[in-house]
């Protein structure tokens, strides 16, 4: 480390203290600006291929609409769910941090990995049909049977989207799973639960995308 | 000074690259940009030389535009864009507020190793293939050519973490870590260049990283957005591009502008003319700079009522630039000029700059850009802006700064000597393009017809006078590092936080916690002929 950056405000009491701020409130201030900003390039991000969808989706209608047929959409709804409750698990996760009670934040931040992980299950098995089906993306697209032109830019969309979206799953995954570290460890108190706050924000992003996943492609009339 | 600084205070390689302070970080970013600035450099010099002659001179035509392409890259993604944001900003930003550090410092040295990683997977494209698509990208080529296209939007989207990590870094930093006492007008206009920058790099470059992901797809598993056989459209991908790279070039120049706001008001002992202005001015060009990408695409097919509609909106974006010019120039009247090294590049980015914003117009204007769409006009147009306004501003801001990053005063005289030889190198080089492309020599073009040659002949010797003087510059600032450090704490006479700290500055910048209780230009009058001739106090 480029020399000791250890002040009079690093005490034991307060481990987590960066010597550049003045005290862990602003420290929490400046890290959730920080947070914020990063989930606002998110948005642009899946907003790119949002836009992308929406002009194709414009011009091969029939496309996505046949397309969209074989798509699950109860395995869809499902996952919609399992990602409403983990974000409240997530919810109540930041909200034990908050009151200090370790034993339930460790749960909560458990379940919210837990259906986490179901979401990323189901759409195992969802992927699974679609390659058997050969209903694959771009030049490798080879299903059987009647399809309007356009109908393997559908599965382009969807594979990206749900794909995008799943690695940012399992980046939560990763997240949540340090969070259980550190909380296990005991790091996280009444004046400093920061990181799970944090966390928090990042999950209600990852089930906010597919909430406008969802319909965009599992729901077209 | 004498005494330990961030420099000297801890020593080793491995202090340097686990290292958490800004300063140094900055450091490493300057020198990792410098080297990029010189690569891309000789890529010039390839590609003058290379334009010497009609026909071959010294490369076959493929690896013209593989050379050609690397230069763009390599400039725009390894060298303009990082370069005064994460070089001297990080350097300078914590210290004009009077903080110790930025707010995020591991997310810091993290950007910078994911430049560096970014920067090593474009280059090595060059021993994969090369790329020979244009820095643009555009599609149906660059789906279907070979080559290291697919390393190379890799590398784009790792560099795009950087940009992003940057932005959020200052951002951050602006709110939460400025001393007491210092409201928003009382910042220096330095911070809010660079926090309107910011906006735009959180905004626009995870536009081009879904680009580049949807580019590298489209190649990998062809997915068919791009694909019209598929269903797909390329002029799409026009649109995506363009709706990061258009805000990127404001990127570019806003941290430009943000050096000559500094450096202005204290070379001509005056406050700034307009603070208010200047500071809105930057995050109306930040906003208006997302809503004219399309007059990169007035032939590309579009409707006219989009073309249109562009036009407008790029005229309308050229006003808060004006605004900035007229207030510089404002702020020099009546007041005290002390022509050094700093405001000799800064009154000359006034002069190119303007030449590069009015040329635009020509651009942003349907009728005419029908005409000079892909030619050497546009060349020259974003060569004035680029580098004769940001590396030019870039070479204002190093000048300022180099004492109080290094501790070192460099020789003025051999900095007039190499400031005239790039001025007079740059314009040969450049303008002698607004006449080739206003005559219709295209751009990207490695054959070309014989009367065009005298322009080309005198574009290259130009390229040889500037390269000259650039070396030079490198020469006496790298000869200024060997001479002990004994720069003052305040050379230039300047009233903002980072020069009431010795000169390198101490690890942890400032003794105590600066307060601030009065805005950053106002200097008090100077009394004497000794204080007139010696400056500064």
């Amino acid at each position: 480390m480029s020399g000791s950056h250890a002040t009079l405000e690093q005490s034991a009491e307060q481990p987590f203290l960066r010597h550049h701020f003045h005290d862990l409130q602003q420290q929490a201030q400046a890290s959730k600006i920080g947070m914020w900003l990063f989930l606002v390039t998110e948005i642009l991000l899946f907003g790119g291929v949002f836009v992308g969808y929406g002009i194709m989706r414009t011009l091969h209608a029939d496309a996505f609409h046949h397309g969209h047929l074989y798509l699950d959409r109860w395995l869809g709804a499902l996952n919609t769910i399992v990602l409403l409750i983990s974000s409240f698990t997530m919810a109540m996760a930041v909200h034990s941090a908050r009151t200090g009670e370790r034993r339930r934040l460790i749960a909560f931040l458990t379940a919210t990995l837990a259906l986490a992980g179901a979401f990323l299950g189901v759409k195992y098995v969802e992927y699974s049909h679609k390659f058997h089906e050969g209903l694959v993306p771009g030049r490798f697209y080879h299903h059987s049977g009647e399809a309007p032109p356009g109908t393997p830019i559908f599965f382009s969309f969807y594979f990206v989207m749900t794909g995008l979206h799943g690695l940012h799953v399992l980046a939560g995954m990763v997240l949540i799973t340090w969070l259980l570290r550190r909380a296990a460890r005991g790091d996280f108190s009444r004046a400093y639960y920061n990181p799970v706050d944090l966390g928090g924000l990042y999950w209600h992003l990852v089930d906010m995308i597919w909430i406008y996943l969802f319909p965009l492609l599992y729901l077209i009339s | 000074m004498t005494g330990t600084s961030y420099l000297t205070e801890t020593r080793g390689l491995r202090s340097w690259l686990f290292t958490l302070d800004h300063k140094r970080i900055g450091v490493m970013y300057l020198w990792s940009t410098l080297l990029a600035f010189f690569l891309g450099g000789v890529l010039a010099m390839l590609i003058r030389l290379e334009l010497l002659t009609p026909g071959r001179t010294l490369m076959d035509a493929d690896t013209y535009n593989k050379v050609f392409t690397l230069h763009g890259a390599v400039m725009i993604f390894l060298f303009i864009i990082p370069s005064i944001p994460a070089a001297l900003g990080n350097f300078v930003l914590p210290l004009l507020l009077g903080a110790k550090d930025v707010a995020f410092p591991r997310l810091n040295l993290a950007s910078y190793y994911l430049y560096v990683a970014g920067a090593l997977m474009a280059l090595a494209s060059m021993v994969t293939g090369g790329i020979d698509t244009g820095w643009t990208f555009y599609t149906p080529y660059s789906t279907s050519t070979g080559g290291a296209v697919n390393l190379v939007t890799l590398a784009v989207f790792v560099l795009g973490f950087s940009s992003i990590f940057t932005g959020v870094n200052f951002i951050a930093t602006t709110h939460k870590l400025r001393a007491p006492g210092m409201s928003w007008f009382r910042m220096p206009l330095f911070v809010w260049g660079m926090y309107a920058t910011a906006i735009i790099q959180i905004l626009a470059t995870p536009v081009l990283g879904i680009t580049v992901l949807l580019l590298f797809m489209e190649r990998v598993f062809g997915v068919g957005i791009f694909d019209p056989k598929l269903g797909g459209d390329p002029v799409l991908f026009q649109h995506f591009f363009w709706f990061y790279s258009h805000p990127a070039v404001y990127i570019m120049i806003l941290p430009g502008m943000a050096i000559i706001s500094e450096v202005i008001p204290v070379f001509s002992r005056r406050p700034i003319f307009g603070y208010r202005a200047i500071a809105f001015s930057s995050v109306a060009i930040a906003g208006v700079s997302f809503l004219v990408w399309g007059h990169h695409m007035f032939v590309s097919g579009q409707s006219v009522l989009a073309s249109a509609l562009f036009s407008f909106l790029t005229f309308l974006v050229a006003i808060p630039s004006a605004v900035k010019v007229f207030n510089w120039v404002a702020t020099m009247y009546k007041g005290s000029i002390w022509l050094q090294a700093p405001m000799i590049y800064a009154i000359m980015f006034l002069l190119l700059f303007a030449i590069g914003g009015l040329t635009g117009l020509f651009l942003g204007s349907l009728a005419t850009d029908v005409h000079l769409h892909d030619t050497y006009f546009v060349v020259a147009h974003f060569h004035y802006i680029m580098m004769g306004g940001t590396f030019i501003a870039f070479l204002a801001g190093l000048h300022y700064w180099w004492p109080k990053m290094f501790g070192r005063m460099y020789s003025q005289r051999w900095s007039r000597l190499a400031a005239a030889l790039v001025f007079v190198g740059f314009n040969a080089t450049f303008l002698a393009q607004f006449v080739l492309g206003s005559r219709g020599m295209p751009r990207r073009y490695y054959n070309y017809l014989p009367e065009f040659q005298p322009l080309h002949v005198v574009s290259t010797v130009g390229s040889w006078v500037l390269a000259l003087g650039l070396l030079m510059t490198a020469g006496y600032l790298l000869a200024s590092l060997r001479r002990p450090p004994d720069a003052p704490a305040n050379p230039w006479g300047g009233m903002t936080l980072e020069w009431q700290t010795p000169s390198p500055p101490p690890t942890h910048n400032f003794e105590g916690t600066p307060a601030v209780d009065r805005g950053p230009y106002e200097f008090p009058p100077l009394e004497t002929e000794e204080e007139l001739a010696g400056r500064p106090s």
